[in-house]
């Protein structure tokens, strides 16, 4: 076991796990951070996609299914979970794949939408051509990307006219009674299967 | 209360979606995020080989790994595991293979599950299973589908004495429905016989199988990442002989299935099992490469097929001939999926002789069943590949032979040469509108230069009418063609009393927004605020009968039904609001969400004001039940029959063979639209899969059957770079056979795009002597046809 | 799926991560960005007793300038490559190939040394590594050694970094007169080359004087095409270029496998050279 901390969606974590966790893993089985998916086994499918802090704390995308937990140690993470703002507003990019019907089942979604902060962050105003190289990491099988790109788009013109950069908005800081541990949720209206529990 | 007044307009509009707002936070309820106390993790151990006997398997070393709590071999649990179902067989004399979940003494094909862990945690049943030792003897392989059927060939089930699964025939002579194919093409002036192969394709659906079953409690209940919960719950109560009502059966939020989540699995029988057996809650999720190689696979069809035509174009006669791969075992509807498509060879065309048969093979591989389109987009593929190879030989356009020969839209109702009644249509109209959104003539032009200045890249335009049977299906024709199941679909509206509704449906969405479609539905029709309704569905608890989603059915049925329940609501209220206006019912007119009295627009009585009444029932009219709820099952009277016009223009380096996507239209005819947005997206995905099977996606398996595509790094799902932006429009022959007016739209764009990117490619390279190239058309087969054409 | 068991160990020096390597014996595997390691441990595919990470050596991530030539360090990533000033000023070769490896995730973590070590015949960077003339620091228990990019690659996925010794960095001449371009040709965007073509030419007045070609996935190596470097050498119209890259496949040995046959290889790599050259122009 190798002790790490780990300041996920604006909460700091410590926990010993064994150096074979992958990060996403962690985020979901350890920190229910359940928002990220796992869509495949050779990091193809973007779908854990999250924003993590490099060494020097630039935030950028990273597939968390190919990073250890261990080698997250003293970075920051945002998840899809973290992305809206303190009262539950939406983030540019969330708002604009439910305006352009960037998603049909979903699955994809939270790392595409992670994708698509980091692609934004990076290139405040893509071409479409731009778009679509930006979330070659990122696999649908729903939407044939065309809505995708669209809201990529979309959410783009927006940043751009409010005059702020992609930068996710500052995530709720401690989650308090009555929420889960820290997906900033009332906890009643969290079904109860999705709250993790400890294993025997 | 404040309920917001429903303008009534909600049908056609296109309203975001209401699943976003979980969808988009990472507040969803997949199954892998179900986690129950006490929990245990599951894993399997899969067969390496394509096929062998067991000789010995011992799992006691994954006993004494670390965090095991059991494991078990198919000989351990052979006489509890049952045999997986087949729903659909479609011969008296089918052979229909037992099928346990863990094999017991043979393995059939790479993947098959052999032994299961159960652990304190994934990572500890991954070891585990690891240590399990078998040993096998390997039997010899059967992959080819010719090669199962000639004499002598080795067997898939040696007990069975034959490869071959059952030959099922369609014959319009014989059926009474039109003339004999036979005697079309010995007359014929013109006669094209071609053989087109339908490659083996992934399904892919984004989100893993997943499986959670939890035996505490007085029932088992099952989440399960499945697009069929109620046939699921059905199935998995008479095959582990359980009592259906101790079995429930949940499917959360399910990410994507296009009919490869149209199935009982191993591994939620596997599950099953093994809750039962350790009475604590168990969970599974498949890895990509498992899913790969397990889950079921789709197409893999060779098809043969005698076009009969006059000089002039018209059609006489089609003969088609089918092998269609099974795979090891028959799949919950595996052998059906080519008898759907069985009625769509004729496609949009009025000609008058048939003849079908198709014979249904085993071979050592991965079992086949539906994915998006399910013997559909075979048969359209078929049909309109060989229409352009007609119109070459006659050197006629594609488009005028395609005129020639369909129905006209004065001709509907149209039976056709299989006896089904197409219900409305207008082909020249949505053709005329993708020709014009398309450019078509300039496109032609660009085509020419390029082909007289002799272009390193060549220009090719492909065509594809289309149309489809959607809407499964009347249950009485699902009887007839010897499906288990009935073609019905449940809606139940409940009506709170604040004046909310509640609305239970027996579909089950996993991407297709019934959650808004339904509420756009009841508001219209009760007058109630898109907000004030819930769409509640795949829970066997709260919505305990259905039929559940796939073959472009959930609208066109269970919206049908949703439809009716909200009429019974309507009717139910009358009495009581009349009472309350004490006024005649006779004499009250529903619109807007009020009765009032016809003739004035004052006074009137909301639902809400009926559901608030019936709460209370301290003042209802003699002999009225207290309650507004009603129930609704709709058994359809017909298919229903969208259609449309794809265009494709391609761009084909001849140097490297790489084929780009220039432009691509599709126009079609769904009917009536509820919501635009959403059928905007369905067609997107569908032309996006279409285009996948025409440029991207094979399963490939090696001379000894392993799967040499078992990873996303081998399987290639094209991306947002390898796709085009698509122009889609719409025209609209609504349904004329129930009230909302709608087709049908989940499976279109799969099956008109294969076939237009095929053909522009073919139409590309014609003047190199190609006249046809295997799918995938991947660089290397494009490059390779224009050597061996210009050879 | 997850990876088998392991031990950690997250060295601040070089030197520290060298003793650990030699201390964990043969199975202990280094790891740089983990984007080729990660996905193999998930599949099952390697099983090192321990993963030695270089991430915490600071000094790892420079790029610095020294002489006519730039010293890339092992943890320098794909994503640092496009960004870093000093490598788009003397090194666009290298930027124009980066910007097709992978996706953008991947650039964020994976790394430019890693994916020489990882020495994947399909991976695009040992190709452009060839030709760019680079050069590899390698430390180990017996102290540093400097392998030219003509020597270190071995074998498919074997490099000679030998299991206790690390890459330190990558020594790259700046390109300084050289023009250089990279063609890959891959089945979908995401999918890795099923051949690349790495062209360097320097001119003078209007012809070629000088040519380099590499080989992504034309052998279990990255390749230079030698015969075609050499016609290139003085060809000063298309039709002499062309002749040239005619003869790029000769002496290669491309697989034939699922993404391609090898005939279909050779072939592409004719096209892709002339068309990489004559970018050059
Ligand atoms: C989805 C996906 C797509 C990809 N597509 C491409 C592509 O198109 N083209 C391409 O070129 N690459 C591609 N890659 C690979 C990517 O470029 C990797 O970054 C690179 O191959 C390895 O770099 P790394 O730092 O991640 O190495 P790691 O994964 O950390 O290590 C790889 C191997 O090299 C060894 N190693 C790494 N660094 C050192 C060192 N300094 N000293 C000694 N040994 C070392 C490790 O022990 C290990 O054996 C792809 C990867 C993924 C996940
Ligand atoms: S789970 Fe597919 S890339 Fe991470
Ligand atoms: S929305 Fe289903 S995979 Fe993208």
């Amino acid at each position: 076991m190798t002790r790490v901390s780990i300041k996920v969606d604006g909460v700091e974590y410590e926990d010993d796990v064994e150096p074979r966790t992958l990060l996403v893993h962690h985020l979901r089985e350890r920190l229910g951070k359940v928002g990220t998916v796992v869509g495949c086994d050779t990091s193809n499918c973007g779908a854990c996609t999250v924003l993590m802090s490099d060494a020097d704390g630039h935030q950028q995308g990273v597939k968390s299914c190919a990073v250890l937990a261990v080698q997250a140690d003293d970075r920051e993470i945002t998840t899809i979970e973290g992305l809206s703002g303190p009262d539950n507003t939406l983030h540019p990019v969330q708002r604009a794949f439910h305006e352009a019907h960037g998603l049909q089942c979903g699955f994809c979604t939270p790392g595409m939408i992670m994708a698509a902060v980091d692609l934004l962050e990076e290139n405040s105003d893509p071409s479409e051509q731009e778009i679509r190289e930006g979330l070659e990491g990122n696999l649908c099988r729903c939407t044939g990307y065309q809505n995708i790109v669209r809201a990529v788009r979309a959410a783009s013109e927006e940043i751009r006219r409010s005059g702020g950069d992609a930068e996710p908005a500052a995530p709720s800081p401690l989650a308090g009674e009555g929420h889960t541990p820290d997906s900033g949720l009332p906890r009643q209206s969290v079904p109860d299967e999705t709250i993790p529990q400890p294993v025997p | 209360m404040t309920i917001t007044e429903s303008p009534g307009t909600e049908i056609g509009s296109p309203r975001r979606r209401k699943e976003d707002a979980r969808l988009i936070t990472g507040r969803t309820t997949w199954t892998e995020n179900v986690t129950l106390p006490g929990m245990l993790h599951l894993a399997i151990l899969r067969s390496p080989m394509a096929h062998a006997r067991i000789t010995s398997i011992d799992v006691s070393p994954a006993l004494e790994t670390k965090g095991v709590v059991a494991a078990f071999s198919g000989r351990d649990v052979a006489d509890v595991q049952g045999s997986l179902p087949c729903a659909w067989p479609v011969t008296e004399d089918m052979v229909h293979p037992d099928r346990p979940p863990i094999a017991v003494d043979e393995v059939r094909f790479m993947g098959e599950a052999v032994a299961v862990v159960a652990a304190r945690s994934r990572a500890a049943a991954l070891d585990a299973i690891a240590a399990i030792e078998v040993d096998y003897e390997a039997l010899p392989v059967v992959l080819d589908m010719e090669q199962a059927i000639a004499e002598g060939a080795d067997l898939v089930h040696a007990d069975k004495g034959t490869n071959k699964g059952y030959t099922w025939v369609f014959d319009s002579a014989e059926a009474g429905t039109g003339g004999d194919a036979g005697a079309a093409i010995d007359d014929a002036e013109v006669v094209i016989r071609r053989r087109y192969v339908q490659q083996r394709l992934i399904p892919a659906f984004m989100e893993p199988r997943s499986v959670v079953v939890d035996p505490t409690g007085d029932v088992y209940t099952m989440w399960s990442a499945t697009q069929i919960p109620h046939i699921l719950r059905f199935l998995l109560a008479v095959v582990t002989g359980t009592p259906e009502h101790k079995v429930r059966v949940i499917a959360p939020d399910v990410g994507g299935g296009f009919g490869g989540k149209l199935q009982v699995t191993p591994e939620e029988l596997i599950a099953f099992i093994a809750a039962k057996r350790l009475g604590k809650p168990v969970k599974y999720t498949e890895s990509r490469s498992e899913s790969l190689v397990s889950a079921h696979h789709g197409r893999d069809v060779i098809q043969d097929l005698e076009l009969a035509a006059r000089r002039d174009g018209t059609v006489t006669g089609l003969r088609v001939k089918l092998l269609a791969n099974m795979g090891a075992y028959m799949g919950l509807v595996g052998p059906g999926v080519p008898i759907l498509g069985a009625f769509m060879y004729n496609a949009i065309y009025k000609f008058p002789a048939y003849r079908f048969e198709c014979s249904g093979i085993f071979t050592n591989t991965t079992i086949t069943d539906a994915y998006r389109g399910a013997g559909r987009p075979e048969a359209t593929y078929a049909i309109e590949r060989i229409m352009d190879e007609l119109a070459v030989e006659l050197g006629l356009d594609p488009l005028e032979v395609r005129e020639r020969n369909w129905i006209n839209a004065d001709e509907f109702p149209f039976t056709t040469v299989c006896g089904l009644a197409y219900d409305s249509g207008d082909y020249a109209k949505a053709t005329d509108r993708a020709k014009e959104l398309f450019g078509y003539d300039e496109l032609r032009q660009e085509q020419q230069a390029r082909r007289d200045t002799g272009d390193s890249v060549q220009l090719g335009i492909g065509i594809s009418t289309y149309t489809e049977m959607c809407g499964l299906a009347p249950s009485r024709v699902l009887g007839a063609l010897r499906y288990g199941a009935g073609g019905w679909e449940t809606a139940s509206v409940r009506m709170l009393p604040t004046g909310r509704v509640e609305v239970v449906t027996g579909t089950s969405p996993h991407g297709q927004g019934h959650e808004t479609a339904w509420s756009q539905i009841v508001a219209d029709q009760l007058g109630v605020g898109f907000d004030d309704i819930e769409v509640l569905h795949g829970d066997t608890r709260t919505s305990y009968k259905g039929l559940d989603t796939y073959g472009s059915r959930s609208l066109a049925v269970g919206g049908v039904a949703l439809y009716n329940a909200c009429q019974k609501v309507i009717d139910k209220a009358k009495p009581i609001a009349a009472h309350m206006l004490e006024c005649d019912p006779a004499d009250l007119e529903f619109t807007g969400g009020q009765f009032r009295v016809r003739g004035n627009p004052d006074g009137g009585r909301t639902l809400a004001d009926c559901a608030l009444a019936v709460f209370a029932a301290h003042d209802l009219p003699d002999g009225i039940e207290p309650t507004l709820d009603a129930d609704a099952v709709y058994d359809p009277v017909n298919f229903s029959f969208p259609h449309g016009t794809h265009l494709c223009a391609t761009e084909v380096d001849t140097e490297t063979g790489r084929v780009t996507i220039r432009k691509y239209v599709a126009v079609d005819d769904i009917g009536k639209v509820i919501n635009p947005l959403i059928v905007e997206g369905q067609v997107h995905g569908g032309i996006a899969q279409g285009i996948a099977q025409a440029l991207f996606e094979e399963a490939v398996y090696d001379a000894d059957g392993n799967l040499m595509t078992g990873t996303f790094v081998d399987y290639t799902l094209p991306t947002a770079a390898d796709l085009p932006t698509l122009v889609t429009d719409r025209t609209e022959s609504p349904a004329p056979d129930h009230p909302l007016g709608t087709k049908g739209v989940g499976e279109a764009g799969t099956i008109a795009s294969t076939p237009a990117v095929v053909n522009a490619i073919v139409d590309a390279l014609r003047p190199m002597g190609v006249n046809d190239i295997a799918m995938p058309c991947t660089p290397e087969r494009v490059w390779r046809a224009i050597q061996g054409g210009a050879a | 799926m997850i990876p088998p068991s392991f031990d950690y160990a997250a060295p601040t020096t070089v030197d520290e991560a060298v003793g650990v390597l030699r201390d964990a014996g043969e199975d202990a595997k280094v790891i740089a960005g983990g984007q080729s390691l990660i996905p193999l441990l998930r599949l099952r595919f390697a099983a090192p007793s321990t993963l030695v990470d270089l991430g915490g050596i600071a000094e790892l991530r420079q790029v610095r300038e020294d002489g006519d030539a730039l010293v890339i360090g092992a943890m320098v990533t794909h994503a640092s490559v496009l960004r870093d000033p000093l490598i788009n000023e003397h090194l666009p070769l290298l930027v124009s190939a980066t910007e097709t490896v992978a996706d953008r995730q991947v650039r964020h973590r994976g790394t430019f040394a890693g994916s020489l070590a990882h020495a994947d015949p399909a991976g695009d960077l040992p190709a452009v590594a060839l030709v760019l003339g680079a050069s590899m620091e390698v430390v180990g228990p017996s102290g540093r050694r400097v392998v030219p990019a003509s020597e270190f690659f071995v074998d498919y996925l074997t490099s000679v970094v030998a299991p206790d010794e690390v890459l330190v960095a990558v020594r790259v001449p700046k390109q300084g007169s050289w023009v250089g371009a990279y063609e890959k040709f891959n089945r979908v965007a995401q999918g890795w080359a099923l051949v690349g073509v790495a062209a360097m030419v320097r001119r003078d007045n209007g012809s070629i004087a000088e040519a380099r070609v590499g080989l992504t996935n034309m052998g279990s190596t990255p390749l230079r095409a030698t015969a075609t470097e050499q016609a290139l050498a003085g060809a000063d119209s298309r039709e002499a270029i062309g002749a040239a890259a005619a003869r790029v496949a000769e002496g290669t040995r491309p697989s034939d496998d699922l993404l391609g046959s090898a005939d279909y290889r050779r072939h592409l790599a004719g096209v892709l050279t002339r068309r990489a050259v004559a970018s050059l122009s």
